[in-house]
């Protein structure tokens, strides 16, 4: 019986869990015109600005050198078991259609998730814990709209931009590969490459990095405003922020995955 | 006799099955000065985040100017919150923003000031609280004393008509305590407010005070003015006036908890 109730609490908690997610994405979505230059209110787009700074700018070195790592990683891998066959060649399609249709934008997100995903929930739950949201609150301010909406907006336009730099990055990786393997020039590699992706493999990149920016931001903020308690539950926040989003993008990328294979929309 | 401007009805509230608050009633009027007064964990921070909107009571209502704040809509309570100004315990600055952003927050929120207006009415009120020198400095670098008079520009910067304290001393020396209470009495006679501070501090109660309730484990047990409450015979203020210890062996819920541990009896 006892079994029973944990499954069923459980059950609830994570539904409950979805639910104010569900929620609070309503709520930003209601909240992201007060954002917008020119139609916001005043000021608030700098913020959004400023968001764009440091979950973009200031996580370019990591994506790069993660994705310029993996990129090289996997062409090595790829290429040791392909050359066996004589098919060397191959490790270019896997590198170009790899990296736009699934490594980009899972190497974003997880990065950006550690990195950014992890300082919401820094600053918000820091905001709850010494009722700074509960100031906003008072003066009948919606904290979504202050706090989340600006993120948000910041990685629905960065994240993409991040996408493609790891892309780049992870192509040129094994570029280097194939030019210290073969003797392919530059020229005729980046050749190839175009000649193996085609403009739907950018968009399920693309698709992709719009959900996982929405999964980060939105976990990372929520885990921020549920924070209850002192400083010590701030640092749980954080914990569980990072191991949340992590978890729910790698779990949408194969829903995703699956979508996309199901519906032939790559072929 | 003119209409509360904060009427509390039959509010209970529990946290699980802990009760919190027990069929609170308390009518505040136009232009006093009350001051909740208690022993710490008596529920004097639990009613006043029911009195701004901050939690929903199990049972009972709050009327702000005659409107059921729990039932309203959210946009009739955020006008309802316009016209008042909260400062917490810990003052809740904005860590960061400077203390002059700080002040002149709701105002670039909440009006169509031009900011050059905004300027001038922060350092103003910024001024008069005798923070003029340190409008530019972050909160980090403001003492405790600077912090609450920070928070309390912050709060009073649309002059609103209803001020409400949260532990406005705690933390304080008593020169600093002194002028906090000073400050609240100026903002009475000056703005001619409504004020409710919750305390435990007597010295600064007593000072400030026009009626005083009293809370006792959950339960409001008087609502009277200052004088008729300091000549109070009820046992249960007479202990909280004069400062008598509770002894651990006779609190009730001690006993009780001792009597239900397994080995023990007589107690």
């Amino acid at each position: 019986m006892s079994v029973l109730e944990d499954i069923g609490d459980n059950a609830i908690e994570h539904l409950a869990y979805v639910g104010r997610l569900s929620m609070q994405f309503w709520s930003s979505l209601l909240a992201i015109p007060r954002i917008l230059p020119m139609v916001g209110r005043r000021g608030r787009w700098l913020a959004a600005i400023q968001q764009m700074a440091e979950i973009g700018v200031d996580a370019l070195p990591m994506i790069a050198t993660v994705s310029v790592s993996a990129g090289f990683i996997f062409a090595m891998q790829s290429g040791n078991e392909l050359r066996r066959f004589g098919a060397l060649s191959l490790v270019i399609n896997i590198i170009a259609i790899g990296f736009t249709r699934e490594l980009g934008p899972l190497f974003t997100a997880i990065v950006v998730s550690s990195r950014s995903g992890s300082a919401f929930s820094a600053e918000i739950g820091t905001m709850t814990v010494t009722n700074e949201i509960d100031v906003l609150r008072t003066m009948g301010l919606n904290p979504i709209e202050f706090v989340l909406a600006p993120k948000y907006v910041a990685a629905l336009i960065v994240v993409p931009c991040l996408v493609i730099m790891s892309d780049l990055f992870g192509i040129l990786a094994g570029g280097v590969f194939m030019l210290l393997s073969t003797k392919m020039t530059l020229l005729m590699y980046l050749r190839a490459v175009a000649n193996s992706i085609v403009l739907r493999d950018l968009y399920t990149g693309f698709v992709k990095s719009i959900a996982f920016a929405t999964i980060v931001v939105h976990v990372g903020c929520l885990e921020g405003f549920k924070t209850w308690g002192g400083p010590e539950a701030v640092g749980r926040s954080t914990t569980s922020a990072v191991v949340k989003s992590t978890l729910l993008v790698i779990l949408a990328d194969a829903v995703f995955t699956a979508i996309f294979y199901v519906t032939n929309f790559n072929s | 006799m003119t209409e509360p401007i904060i009427s509390v009805q039959d509010v209970s509230f529990s946290y699980g099955t802990h009760r919190v608050l027990e069929r609170i009633n308390l009518d505040i009027t136009r232009g006093e000065v009350i001051v909740l007064l208690g022993a710490s964990g008596s529920g004097k921070s639990t009613l006043l985040r029911h009195i701004v909107g901050l939690e929903q009571p199990t049972s009972g209502a709050v009327y702000v100017k005659g409107v059921d704040i729990n039932r309203c809509s959210e946009q009739k309570l955020d006008s309802l919150r316009h016209s008042m100004g909260v400062a917490f315990q810990e003052a809740a600055l904005f860590g960061s923003m400077t203390t002059k952003e700080n002040a002149e927050m709701p105002l670039h929120e909440l009006t169509a000031l031009a900011n050059p207006v905004i300027d001038i009415m922060s350092y103003l009120k910024l001024a008069s609280l005798g923070l003029g020198d340190a409008c530019h400095l972050m909160p980090d670098e403001l003492s405790g004393g600077m912090k609450k008079r920070a928070a309390i520009a912050r709060a009073t910067a649309l002059d609103p008509e209803l001020l409400i304290f949260d532990e406005p001393s705690a933390g304080l020396d008593p020169i600093v305590s002194a002028e906090v209470d000073e400050l609240i009495l100026f903002l009475k006679r000056l703005f001619e407010m409504t004020i409710l501070v919750v305390t435990h501090e007597m010295v600064s109660a007593f000072r400030i005070a026009d009626r005083v309730a009293f809370l006792y484990q959950g339960s409001l047990i008087a609502v009277e003015d200052k004088q008729v409450f300091q000549a109070s015979t009820d046992p249960r203020i007479r202990r909280f006036l004069d400062r008598v210890p509770v002894h651990i062996g006779e609190s009730a819920a001690v006993q009780r908890q001792l009597r239900e541990m397994a080995g023990i009896t007589g107690v």
